[in-house]
């Protein structure tokens, strides 16, 4: 990687971080072009692409007519004819009209031509809730994806991974679903110099060590979980906390060496849990982890309710009571029920 | 395309007369003057199928403006629409005879599937949908590469970027939103291709055939929409799938240029494709051709066209046959003999013989269930991996 303007600053914003990364693919790269819905001189709703326009011309980042299908599947003629699109979804739940597109062309061009039409594109959902968005705007679509072969699913939770993850999915050559938790837009941090950048698509990381039991979490709920590893710790229970950073490919490697550590595990996510990417991750882990397991893996999410209005978003959210909460149930006090194997034995 | 440009020549009119006149106006067709907008009526579509030849191969006078192509290029499309027929027919039968899993047939719609190949060159872009296999091959692609999504053995067997035509699409209407994009990609590019989008009277009903429009309207795209009418989307009649008095008025309201033409006409088929092809590449911008055709066969093999339509409709469409059309027109022009004819015939069967051979023989490079895993993504994530490996024990257990 080469060096850029914006890798190595000092303390930025989630948004900052993400137009930063913006600027230098396009800066790097005249094959990547941006566009979705106000992404031109207004800078997008929540000002990702903001300068962009004025950077580089109508040419390089310019809107669209409100059409969603529309923006993916012009993306993809784009990508069939040797560009690098990167496209807004304005919100989640405005994604769904693409979701065609997505499936049935985005993620199976490679593999239906059989690698002569890779779909090297980067389509950028601002997700989930926490920000008080009226209905419509906040549902979390992880899962619908990360469900879909040949689609790479990716979800920041930090400036430097929204920087770094951005710019690795626009050089990646397959498609590449961005997460952007919309709470964590404002949050800040640093966004590390090119030498010393993080881990690519495809790796999770540790947060935070621990030795009683490890969370897992990724995009919006990693927060929650750092809060509750926090209070925990003030209670004496030490936690590890692991961030996904990358939904597909998941990194079985860093989560499984985790809970073999220690030993107990409770998944964190925002969206509704049933069929949801927590149910994957809790099944990996029972799958190879059994024998390292000293509790079942126990899963914290939302509820299975279309998303709330914003004055009741708090009861639906996943907060670090509610983890502590499955944390206890953890089976720290049983005694490991060996007898029967003692009896099966004589 | 003509501009059709309203008669401003107005005599003076008394104050008093001018109500009459007006209304006087209104009640014969075609307005002029003020009741119209030139900008409308510059993307209207011909009240009536532009049409060169009659059902009969006679000549009829065509629309002022429209040229028809020269003999040499009829002749060959006749050679094409012959051959292309021939391997129509070959696909049938061989998937009567368990070839091919499924092949939606294009019998009766050849003047539009060669018309549509033959405004294009090499260096074009054309986005096909399952329905159009004999264009593919009279673009010249390997009949047996394209027969593999039908046959089974892959879903796209030819390489798209060295052809310029992209995968046989199956959903509906979502190829015109790729047309759009890669004529993006084109002129972004330098070059000065065309992108002709295939697509038939139901994906007209489809949201991302009138984004397409849209889109290729707003930023001026060289691109071509080209719809089949064959008038049924499988069992649904054109009655039921649209109010629109021709499916070419569809383009309009988005500010596309539109014509509609006699779809079993080649001559007519060819001389509004190449133009609007030839408008895209001189930076006109977009158009719509709707073409009137009719679907001859069932929707595929697998289909019951009884069900839904009288015997007697279809016989009625065999009187306007393309192929049929344009032999007698073209005899009738002295380009054709019967010495022409028969060699157009010759080299058919010898190239439906070649379409068999091919088909009956095992492919050399066919995928095999390894290959599953390859080319989901550039590099297989470890899961795939795993999956893989998983197959390959399998595979194993099963040759010990």
């Amino acid at each position: 990687m080469t060096a850029t303007t914006t890798a190595g600053t000092a303390e930025t914003t989630m948004a900052r971080a993400l137009n930063a990364a913006l600027r230098d693919a396009l800066r790097e790269d005249e094959r990547v072009l941006v566009f979705g819905e106000d992404v031109g001189p207004l800078g997008g709703v929540f000002r990702i692409t903001d300068g962009l326009t004025a950077e580089f011309g109508e040419d390089r980042c310019f809107d669209t007519p409100l059409a969603e299908a529309g923006i993916v599947g012009l993306a993809v003629g784009m990508a069939m004819g040797g560009f690098r699109p990167v496209v807004e979804m304005q919100f989640d739940a405005f994604a769904y009209p693409a979701f065609e597109q997505i499936a049935s062309h985005v993620a199976k061009m490679r593999n239906r031509t059989r690698g002569a039409l890779p779909m090297p594109m980067v389509i950028r959902i601002p997700f989930a809730g926490g920000v008080g968005g009226v209905e419509h705007h906040c549902d979390s679509s992880e899962a619908y994806y990360a469900h879909t072969p040949g689609l790479k699913v990716v979800t920041p939770a930090t400036p430097d991974d929204a920087y770094w993850l951005l710019r690795d999915a626009v050089n990646d050559p397959d498609p590449v679903v961005f997460m952007e938790p919309k709470r964590l837009y404002w949050a800040a941090g640093e966004v590390s110099p090119a030498d010393r950048r993080p881990t690519g698509i495809g790796r999770a990381a540790v947060r935070r060590t621990g030795t009683d039991a490890t969370l897992v979490a990724y995009g919006p709920s990693v927060s929650v979980a750092l809060e509750a590893a926090e209070a925990a710790a003030q209670d004496g229970r030490s936690l590890e906390v692991v961030d996904l950073r990358s939904i597909v490919p998941f990194d079985d490697e860093t989560v499984a060496a985790s809970v073999r550590k220690t030993g107990r595990c409770v998944v964190v996510q925002e969206a509704q849990g049933f069929a949801g990417v927590g149910a994957e991750i809790a099944a990996r882990v029972q799958e190879r982890c059994f024998h390292s397991l000293a509790a079942p893996v126990l899963r914290v999410s939302g509820f299975d309710i279309p998303y709330p209005p914003p004055k009741l978003e708090r009861s639906h959210l996943p907060d670090a009571d509610r983890v502590l909460d499955a944390v206890d149930r953890l089976q720290f006090d049983d005694e490991p029920d060996v007898l029967h194997l003692a009896r099966e034995a004589s | 395309m003509p501009v059709r440009k309203p008669t401003t020549v107005r005599e003076p009119v008394r104050k008093t007369a001018r109500k009459t006149v007006r209304e006087a106006a209104r009640k014969t067709a075609p307005a002029t003057g003020r009741d119209r907008n030139p900008a409308v009526d510059e993307l209207l579509p011909s009240a009536v199928p532009v049409r060169f030849v009659a059902e009969d191969g006679t000549a009829v006078e065509p629309p002022a403006g429209r040229t028809a192509p020269a003999d040499g290029e009829l002749l060959d499309a006749y050679r094409r629409m012959v051959l292309g027929r021939r391997f129509d027919r070959q696909a049938t039968a061989l998937t009567r005879q368990g070839r091919l899993a499924v092949y939606p047939s294009s019998r009766g719609q050849e003047a539009c599937q060669i018309g549509g190949v033959l405004a294009l060159r090499d260096a074009d872009w054309l986005f096909p949908t399952y329905r159009d296999s004999v264009a593919l091959v009279a673009r010249g692609l390997d009949p047996a590469e394209v027969l593999t999504l039908l046959q089974g053995g892959w879903h796209c067997g030819y390489d798209p970027a060295a052809v310029r035509v992209a995968p046989q699409c199956t959903p509906l209407a979502t190829q015109t939103l790729h047309a759009v994009g890669m004529a993006e990609a084109l002129r972004r590019k330098g070059e000065d291709g065309v992108v002709m989008a295939f697509v038939g009277d139901g994906g007209t009903s489809e949201g991302d055939f009138h984004e397409a429009l849209n889109y290729a309207a707003v930023r001026k795209a060289p691109v071509v929409f080209f719809v089949q009418n064959n008038r049924y989307a499988i069992s649904v009649p054109l009655a039921k799938q649209t109010a629109a008095p021709a499916l070419a008025y569809k383009g309009v309201g988005y500010g596309v240029r539109s014509e509609q033409v006699d779809g079993n006409d080649l001559v007519a088929v060819l001389s509004v494709l190449a133009s609007a092809v030839e408008y895209a590449r001189s930076g006109g911008g977009p158009s719509l051709v709707e073409a009137h055709t009719y679907r001859m066969d069932a929707h595929t093999n697998a289909d019951d066209a009884t069900r839904y339509r009288e015997d007697g409709e279809v016989e009625r469409w065999e009187a306007a046959d393309p192929l049929a059309r344009l032999e007698t027109y073209l005899r009738g022009r002295g380009v054709l003999d019967d010495a022409e004819v028969a060699a157009a015939h010759e080299a058919a069967e010898a190239f439906a013989a070649g379409v068999r051979d091919a088909l009956n023989a095992d492919p050399e490079h066919a995928p095999g269930p390894m290959d599953l895993f390859e080319h989901v993504f550039a590099e297989p994530t470890p899961q795939l991996r795993e999956q893989r490996d998983l197959l390959a024990s399998e595979l194993a257990a099963e040759e010990d």
